[in-house]
């Protein structure tokens, strides 16, 4: 590897050759997640293999469990892509949700929807508004928002469970299905293709990317990097509350619980995705394996009967290997 | 050499810049016309950059007027000055590193095609001819930014400096951070420039490098404006005693 580096690096150098054949040069990093998922799940695969891993049943359920973070993971790709990070997703689950519900049970169905979208849009605007025009550090801003909307879950229902009984509602965001799939895999697929295409084919994309790779190049290049910076910051609010609606539909009650233990699982995912903590480069499609990796994870780990304890030092150390590798390639 | 019978690109008249109550430059007045590179010369804190500044839309001049092309313009901001024509090459360089090479020459600028997304295509075709006309040697349209060398880089923001400058392009020593290789490269990227008919004004710490490259050399000394010479009619004594106050 470091021998091609070498090589590579001689054949770009400017001087004496006047054309340079396309080197394709390999960036293990892109590939980690999927070499990674792979291992994991050939692994799981043998092992479990007499304990239901590989049956449709199971595979299926690792698929909808994973689709509320895996929507919030498209988020974080865009915020961590600008070179922010939002730590407050977990936060805004919980709140549309309830808002969600509480609205749906009061006013019906689209109220209730709108409300929940608009809460998570609105809690992103105004993370937003304090890192693009106050110019806070969106690290510490969104770890108050975090702190301030989880306490506003809790006592938003005084920590009380609300049902969610509305069967369009809970048809469309979670339990029912269309042409026989379920509808978590349609909101799974249909996030991941639109995400892809925003970030990778358009101009907001390619300017979230420059704002996060050099903010300064940026500016001078006419972008309006505090536009940039509240805009994914909307984008991950708001996507943090379709998958607020997503838990809440799927488990037919919406609770200050929901989401609390997503954030740590949801940056992994983005992270060993192939997407740079600090900006200018990331991956919608790394970040859905990804997330279906720590999913499998999961699921392969209790299979195997480990205990809670066990479990997540297993998953701890994998994370940490997962990112070290992935992390390698930006010090050089 | 038919550069001076053209109508000027850009006509600078008694600029002054004041920063409370500092005097960053006064009376400053220069033409440049198409096809003419003009050198920008003057020790540290003579006001070269402050000039690019005021050229390039950055700050306001506190008196005097900025025509381009025999309109006289008032740049409120660096986009402004994009659109009448004028194009930088920073010094420590505005490009995107971890973005490609095609990317960055559109950064901020990117075409679109007919479904509203980004035209790959027109970037990589653009960028390839662009790069194969300058003789910038890199590996590729696709190549990222930080696998490229120092000139290589400089080749790039002189590239897309020159696919968006109508009349003209604003060096800020375009060669301070490259080894003697890379430097002679971009001087002769730089020197082709000039069949294009563009204006070009460099600043630059090399009197070598600036009477290699220039038609005229503009003297600053604290903020003053010393003197502007014909390169083929001076030399480096006299640039020197100009730039120093020393006779």
């Amino acid at each position: 590897m470091s021998q091609s580096k070498q090589t590579a690096k001689q054949t770009a150098s400017l001087l004496p050759q006047p054309t340079v054949p396309l080197l394709k040069r390999i960036h293990l990093q892109q590939y980690v997640v999927y070499l990674g998922f792979l291992a994991i799940f050939l692994f799981f695969a043998i092992v479990l293999k007499d304990s239901g891993f590989l049956t449709v049943r199971n595979l299926s359920n690792i698929v909808l469990q994973t689709a509320p973070a895996t929507i919030m993971a498209i988020g974080l790709v865009f915020v961590l892509s600008a070179g922010e990070i939002d730590l407050s997703i977990g936060s805004i689950v919980a709140v549309s949700a309830l808002a969600a519900a509480v609205t749906l049970n009061a006013y019906g169905l689209v109220a209730g929807v709108v409300v929940g979208l608009g809460a998570g849009l609105l809690i992103g605007f105004i993370n937003g508004v304090l890192v693009a025009y106050v110019r806070l550090p969106s690290f510490l801003v969104t770890l108050a928002t975090m702190g301030l909307f989880a306490g506003v879950a809790r006592s938003l229902t005084d920590l009380r469970s609300i049902p969610v009984t509305d069967a369009a509602f809970t048809g469309f965001f979670g339990s029912g299905s269309l042409l026989g799939i379920p509808s978590l895999v349609w909101w799974t697929v249909a996030a991941v293709i639109i995400g892809h295409i925003v970030y990778r084919e358009t101009r907001f994309g390619a300017h979230v990317l420059a704002t996060g790779d050099n903010g300064r190049a940026a500016s001078v290049s006419g972008i309006s990097v505090p536009r940039i910076r509240l805009a994914v910051l909307m984008t991950s609010g708001g996507l943090a509350a379709l998958a607020g609606l997503l838990y809440a539909g799927r488990l037919q009650a919406a609770k200050y619980t929901l989401g609390e233990s997503d954030l740590m699982t949801v940056i992994a995912a983005v992270i060993v995705g192939g997407t740079l903590l600090n900006g200018g480069k990331g991956s919608i499609v790394g970040a859905l394996v990804g997330s279906l990796m720590m999913g499998m994870l999961n699921n392969g780990l209790i299979l195997m009967g480990l205990s809670v304890s066990d479990q997540m030092i297993v998953r701890g150390l994998i994370i940490l290997a997962a990112v070290a590798v992935s992390l390698r390639e930006k010090v050089r | 050499m038919n550069a001076q019978t053209s109508e000027p690109v850009l006509v600078l008249k008694d600029i002054r810049k004041t920063f409370d109550a500092v005097t960053a430059i006064e009376n400053f007045s220069l033409e440049i016309h198409p096809g003419e590179i003009v050198a920008l010369v003057g020790d540290n804190g003579a006001g070269k950059s402050t000039l690019i500044k005021i050229i390039s839309g950055v700050y306001a001049p506190s008196s005097g007027s900025i025509t381009i092309e025999g309109e006289t313009v008032s740049m409120a901001s660096a986009s402004m000055a994009r659109a009448h024509g004028i194009e930088v090459v920073y010094q420590d360089l505005a490009l995107a590193d971890q973005q490609t090479v095609y990317m960055n020459m559109f950064l901020g600028r990117e075409p679109l095609n007919r479904f509203g997304l980004l035209d790959r295509r027109l970037m990589i075709s653009e960028t390839e001819k662009l790069v194969k006309e300058l003789d910038v040697r890199i590996p590729s349209a696709h190549a990222t930014i930080r696998d490229l060398s120092g000139g290589q880089r400089q080749g790039v923001a002189i590239a897309r400096a020159t696919r968006w400058a109508k009349k003209l392009i604003l060096l800020d020593e375009p060669t301070a951070a490259l080894g003697v290789a890379e430097t002679a490269k971009v001087e002769t990227i730089v020197q082709s420039l000039k069949s294009r008919n563009i204006g070009v004004l460099i600043i630059s710490h090399s009197l070598d490098q600036v009477f290699k490259l220039s038609d005229r050399i503009c003297v600053l000394r604290r903020g003053k404006q010393i003197g502007i010479r014909k390169t083929a009619e001076t030399d480096k004594n006299e640039i020197v005693s100009m730039i120093t106050g020393v006779n």
